[in-house]
C-alpha cells in the first residue's frame, strides 16, 4: 500500500478534491476532440506536401502581406480595444445612471450578432457615400476598403473582451486602496496611474490578448469592409478561403499553419508574462 | 491640538453623528470606542478628510480645516484592511507619500530610501523591503500600513480598527508594540475600536460613543470606575442590572451569609484568576454574573446563596438608554 501511495504522489500532489481523474479525463477527451485533433490534421497534412512546396505556398509574398496586415490590424485593434474598452468598463463599474444595463447588454452584443451584419452595417456607415464616410471622404480619410476599415471592424469584434476583462477586478478593487493614496497625498491623476492602473494591468493584458486573438481569427466582418483587393486589404483567413475555393488544399493548410504558429506563440508568450507577474506578486 | 467642534453628520435619513465636541491635546493618544453604528468610523474619517461633516468645524492648531481635503491635511490613516498597494514592493508602499509629492518639496530619490529602510526598522520589518505585501503576514502588513503613513511625518495618526483583523495573539503584541512606538516618535493619535480592553490597555483617555453620540470622555480609570451613563457601564466593563435600577460590576458583588438578595447558581467557571458564578435573583429571575476570588471555594451548581454588593451605581433615567 505504502509503495502505490508514493508512485501516485510522484504524477500529482495528493489532493482532497475527488475525481481528480475523471475530470481530467473528460478535460482531455473533450479538447481532443474540439481542438487537439482537427489541429493535428492540420500538422498531418502540411506535413505531406514536402517544406518547399510549403514554403513557396506559406511565405509567398501574397501570404506575407496578408500575415503582415492579419497582424497589424489585429495588434492595432486591439490596443483601441485596451483604451475604449478600459474607459466602457470604468463608466460601467464606477458611476449610477440610467440605462446603465441597457448600455451593459449593448457591450455583448458584438458577441452574438453574426459578423457579417456587422460587416455590412460598418461598410454601409464608412463608405465614402455612408452616413459618417461622406464627411471622412472630404477630409482625405478613407475608412472602407483600406487598413483602416478592417482595424474598425476589428475593433467592433473585440470590445466586449476587454470590457468583460477589465469590469470585474476594477469592481473588485477595494475603495479603501484609493483613500489611502489620496491621505498619502497623491493626485488624482497620481493614483490612477500609479494605483489603479496597475491593479487592473493584468485584466488589460487578458483582454488585450483575447481581442487580439479575435481579431485574429476574424473573417465574416472583415471581407465586407475590406475590398479584398490581394497585396492591399486581403487579410489571411481570406486567402485561405480563396485558396480553398481554387482547390489548393495544401496552399490553404500552409498558410493556416503559420498563422496557427503565430498566434500561438503571441498567446503563450502573453501567458507567461502574466504568469511571471502573478508569481512576483506571491499570489 | 485637535478640536472638534458640533459635528453632525447625517447619511441620507440616518443621522450618524450629533453635535460632536471634542479636544484633543498634542502627544495623546485618544480611543474611540463603541458598538458598530456609534458613529466612531464616521467620526474618525471626517477628522481626516475623507469625509464631510454637514455641520461643524475641524480645527488643526487653531486652523479650520473643515474645507480642506484629505490630502493635504497632513494626516496618517491606517485602514482595517491595510489597504496596501499589492503590485509596490513594501519599501514602495512605504516610499509612496514622499515619491508622490511635487518636486519642488520631494526628497532626493536617495533619500527617500534611507527614509523607507529607516522606517522598515522602526516597524521592525528589516529586509523585507523587496517583498510584495502578498508575500507577507496580517501583522506584517498592518506594520507596513503603519510605516507607510508615518513616512508622510503626519501631524496626526488615525487608526480605523487597526488590530481587527488580526488573531489574538498577535494583536496582543502588536498593541503594546504600538503603545510604544506612540510614546517614542511623539505623536498624537485616535484610534477607532469596538474592543473595550483595547481602549483601555492603550489610550490616554477614551471617548466612548453610541448612537452617534460621546456618552463620555475620560481616562481610561474613569470610564470604567465612574461610568457616565448606563450604557457606558454595560459596554466598558462588564455590569449587571438589578431591577432595582442599581448597576454592580460582577467583582462588586460577595457571596456572604448577611447578604440581602438570594441567587440561584446556573453555572460556575473559571475565568482568568477568579471563578465566575452565573445565576438568577430567586425574586425577578434577573440573570446576575458574580466573580469570586480563585483562592475561595465557589458555590456549587443549584445551591442557593445570598449576595451583597460592595459597590453600586445607579444613573438618572436621562442617560439610561
Amino acid at each position: 500500500m505504502p509503495s502505490m501511495t508514493t508512485r501516485k504522489a510522484r504524477w500529482r500532489a495528493p489532493s482532497v478534491l475527488p475525481g481528480f481523474g475523471l475530470t481530467f479525463g473528460f478535460s482531455l477527451a473533450w479538447l481532443s476532440l474540439i481542438v487537439l485533433i482537427p489541429l493535428s490534421t492540420l500538422f498531418l497534412k502540411s506535413a505531406g506536401m514536402g517544406w518547399q512546396a510549403f514554403v513557396d505556398v506559406g511565405f509567398s509574398e501574397r501570404a506575407l502581406t496578408a500575415y503582415r496586415l492579419s497582424f497589424g490590424t489585429a495588434i492595432a485593434a486591439a490596443f483601441v480595444n485596451a483604451v475604449f474598452g478600459l474607459l466602457v468598463a470604468w463608466v460601467l463599474v464606477r458611476y449610477e445612471f440610467p440605462g446603465k444595463r441597457v448600455i451593459s447588454a449593448l457591450v455583448d452584443l458584438p458577441f452574438a450578432l453574426p459578423t457579417a451584419v456587422a460587416g455590412i452595417a460598418l461598410t454601409a456607415l464608412y463608405a465614402p457615400s455612408g452616413w459618417v464616410g461622406q464627411y471622412l471622404d472630404p477630409l482625405g480619410i478613407k475608412v472602407a476598403f483600406t487598413p483602416i476599415g478592417i482595424t474598425v471592424a476589428l475593433v467592433f469584434i473585440g470590445l466586449p473582451f476587454v470590457v468583460r476583462s477589465v469590469e470585474p477586478v476594477l469592481a473588485d478593487l477595494g475603495k479603501d486602496v484609493e483613500e489611502a493614496a489620496a491621505t498619502l497625498g497623491a493626485s488624482r491623476a497620481q493614483t490612477f496611474a500609479r494605483v489603479i492602473f496597475p491593479a487592473i494591468l493584468p485584466a488589460l493584458f487578458t483582454g488585450f490578448a483575447l481581442a487580439f486573438a479575435r481579431g485574429v481569427g476574424e473573417y465574416g466582418s472583415v471581407i465586407f469592409i475590406s475590398g479584398n483587393m490581394p497585396g492591399r486589404t486581403e487579410i489571411a483567413p481570406l486567402l485561405i478561403v480563396t485558396q480553398l475555393e481554387q482547390y489548393n488544399y495544401n496552399g490553404a493548410t500552409a498558410i493556416a499553419m503559420v498563422m496557427m504558429l503565430v498566434s500561438f506563440a503571441v498567446l503563450f508568450t502573453l501567458n507567461a508574462l502574466q504568469s511571471i507577474r502573478r508569481r512576483r506578486l506571491g499570489a | 491640538m485637535i478640536r472638534v467642534q458640533n459635528i453632525t453628520k447625517r447619511f441620507g435619513n440616518y443621522p450618524a453623528l450629533h453635535g460632536i465636541d471634542l479636544e484633543i491635546q498634542p502627544g495623546e493618544f485618544i480611543a474611540l470606542l463603541g458598538p458598530s453604528g456609534s458613529g466612531k468610523t464616521t467620526l474618525l474619517r471626517i477628522i481626516a478628510g475623507l469625509e464631510f461633516q454637514d455641520e461643524g468645524q475641524v480645527y488643526f492648531n487653531g486652523d479650520d480645516v473643515s474645507d480642506i481635503p484629505v490630502g493635504k491635511r497632513n494626516v496618517g490613516f491606517v485602514f482595517q484592511q491595510y489597504a496596501l498597494f499589492r503590485h509596490m514592493t513594501v519599501a514602495d508602499n512605504i516610499a509612496f507619500g514622499l515619491t508622490v509629492r511635487k518636486a519642488r518639496r520631494r526628497p532626493a530619490k536617495a533619500e527617500i530610501k534611507a527614509r523607507a529602510e529607516e522606517l522598515l526598522r522602526v516597524v521592525q520589518l528589516e529586509g523585507l523591503g523587496q517583498r510584495y505585501p502578498g508575500q507577507l503576514s496580517g501583522g506584517q502588513r498592518q506594520r507596513v500600513a503603519l510605516a507607510r503613513a508615518l513616512a508622510i511625518e503626519p501631524g496626526l495618526l488615525l487608526l480605523d480598527e487597526p488590530f481587527g483583523a488580526l488573531d489574538a495573539k498577535v494583536r496582543k503584541d502588536l498593541r503594546r508594540w504600538l503603545r510604544d512606538l506612540h510614546k517614542q516618535m511623539g505623536l498624537t493619535s485616535i484610534f477607532v475600536t469596538h474592543d473595550q480592553e483595547e481602549a483601555l490597555e492603550l489610550a490616554d483617555r477614551v471617548v466612548v460613543m453610541d448612537h452617534g453620540r460621546i456618552d463620555q470622555i475620560g481616562t481610561p480609570e474613569q470610564v470604567y470606575m465612574e461610568p457616565a451613563t448606563a450604557f457606558v457601564s454595560h459596554f466598558v466593563g462588564e455590569t449587571n442590572r438589578l431591577p432595582d435600577g442599581r448597576h454592580i460590576r460582577p467583582h462588586d458583588f460577595e457571596i456572604t451569609a448577611t447578604g440581602s438578595d438570594r441567587v440561584i447558581v446556573d453555572n460556575v467557571f473559571r475565568k482568568g484568576g477568579s471563578w465566575r458564578v452565573e445565576g438568577r435573583l430567586t425574586e425577578t429571575d434577573t440573570i446576575v454574573e458574580i466573580d469570586v476570588d480563585a483562592h475561595e471555594a465557589p458555590p456549587t451548581i443549584g445551591e442557593t446563596v445570598t449576595i451583597a454588593a460592595r459597590r453600586a451605581r445607579t444613573f438618572s433615567s436621562a442617560g439610561d438608554r
